[in-house]
């Protein structure tokens, strides 16, 4: 053996572990009422940015059905040609990020995500990831979000692994006034699908 | 270049199902989490580069027009991938209690002193060879109500974003030979003991300035392999 392969190997670090983001995080991470700076908000999409404008609306619940109020959700999303860090694509990070209000809700407004290639040559329907961090969740949990009037989602792969029944939990509906609703239920009945990724 | 995300080191994670740490109680998820494919999606994420992080977003010591009370502490260290490359030009936020271990949020209820020149919270940029560097007081201990004489160990909550979705992570980072260690369940919720300690920051006197700071240094190691690792090591 090279002494250069034993020293790669040797020195391999191990992955550094997640704790809880506890329950005092806002006057740094989603410090408006704080007045400080916001990192990215639920904005995703300034005026302007070309594409379908959408507003996402929820609640987050606990497995007691009381909302969360101290959740902070972040979002990222291709944007609406399916391109992620598109050059000249000015408005658009493709982030948001939002503290819960004391009513456990929050909301994201942005512009429709693209479909998007998956694996083998299949393709996903428009979707955004979503990481959900609060106190007493000490991994960051994942999941997507969808909408309720892509027919893509029929053939999305990823959906396609989660079992029928509980495919509706990723899946957001638009209401009568055009909003979509998304809530995330983080144990019990109705729990939302949380994705090892 | 191009990362891959190898599962087993998901193991370093604790389980959100820690019931010791009751706010887990009816947070953690009770169905199986689903092995999702890394996509796009997940290979992907947001960058920060363009953030102007100034000087007074990594000195929490000159954000007010004092300085706050409490042991000044230098806080240095890289954030490195899986095999050890340094991750550059990645944001880290951080954010912590005052001395008295109080926070400056709103609920916190702890009858600890607010600080009128310390608000606990930062943010810097990685280098080109991933190292970062605060300036802070050392923040103090406090008690929560997770058990009957509940106390968390000092530290200072760290938040990455890495390369992609999938390098995402919250942490926090302690100080070395905290008694408080055995006694704190949300620390304890890391089995792997090797892995607890990886949140341990090391006391560093190279770092310290004579008459002016202590200094302690945490590396953060994030999710990301390189796709075609060097050959392992073996026998002939």
């Amino acid at each position: 053996m090279t002494t250069e392969t034993k020293l790669t190997t040797e020195t391999k670090p191990g992955l550094t572990p997640s704790q809880t983001i506890g329950p005092f995080f806002a006057y740094a991470l989603t410090p408006r009422a704080y007045g400080g700076s916001e990192l990215a908000t639920e904005q995703v999409a300034a005026e302007g940015v070309a594409g379908e404008r959408i507003r996402i609306e929820g609640t987050v619940f606990d497995g007691d059905g009381v909302p969360v109020g101290d959740a902070m959700i972040e979002t990222w999303q291709a944007d609406p040609q399916g391109r992620f860090h598109a050059a000249g694509n000015a408005g658009f990070t493709g982030f948001g990020r939002a503290e819960t209000n004391t009513e456990g809700g929050f909301f994201f407004e942005t512009v429709k995500p693209g479909a998007l290639q998956g694996a083998d040559g299949t393709q996903q329907a428009p979707h955004l990831s979503v990481s959900v961090f609060a106190r007493g969740v000490l991994v960051r949990l994942a999941t997507r979000i969808y909408f309720s009037d892509e027919p893509g989602n029929a053939s999305d792969p990823i959906l396609a692994l989660v079992p029928a029944g509980r495919r509706d939990t990723l899946i957001a509906q638009r209401g009568a006034d055009g909003v979509f609703r998304f809530d995330i239920r983080l144990q019990g009945e109705g729990e939302t699908v949380f994705f090892e990724a | 270049m191009s990362l891959i995300y190898p599962r087993e080191s998901l193991k370093a994670h604790p389980l959100n199902a820690s019931p010791e740490y009751k706010s887990t109680l009816k947070r953690a998820p009770a169905q199986p989490l689903i092995l999702l494919p890394h996509t796009l999606s997940e290979t992907t994420g947001p960058v920060f580069g363009h953030v102007a992080v100034n000087e007074t977003d990594t000195d929490l010591t000159r954000q007010h027009a004092g300085e706050p009370l409490g042991e000044r502490i230098i806080v240095t260290g890289r954030v490195l991938d899986e095999d050890g490359r340094p991750v550059p030009h990645t944001l880290v936020e951080i954010w912590q209690a005052n001395a008295a271990g109080r926070y400056v949020h709103v609920r916190d209820q702890h009858p600890a002193p607010l600080d009128p020149n310390f608000t606990g919270a930062g943010r810097a940029l990685t280098d080109a060879q991933g190292r970062y560097r605060f300036v802070t007081v050392k923040p103090g201990a406090y008690p929560w109500r997770n058990h009957h004489n509940a106390w968390r160990p000092a530290h200072i909550h760290f938040s990455l974003f890495g390369p992609s979705f999938l390098s995402r992570v919250i942490t926090q980072m302690y100080f070395p030979g905290d008694p408080l260690f055995r006694y704190d369940p949300i620390f304890q919720s890391i089995t792997d003991e090797n892995a607890r300690n990886r949140l341990v920051s090391r006391f560093d006197i190279e770092t310290t300035e004579p008459e002016w700071a202590l200094a302690y240094q945490f590396d953060i190691v994030l999710r990301g392999r390189n796709a075609t690792p060097l050959e392992e090591p073996h026998d002939h």
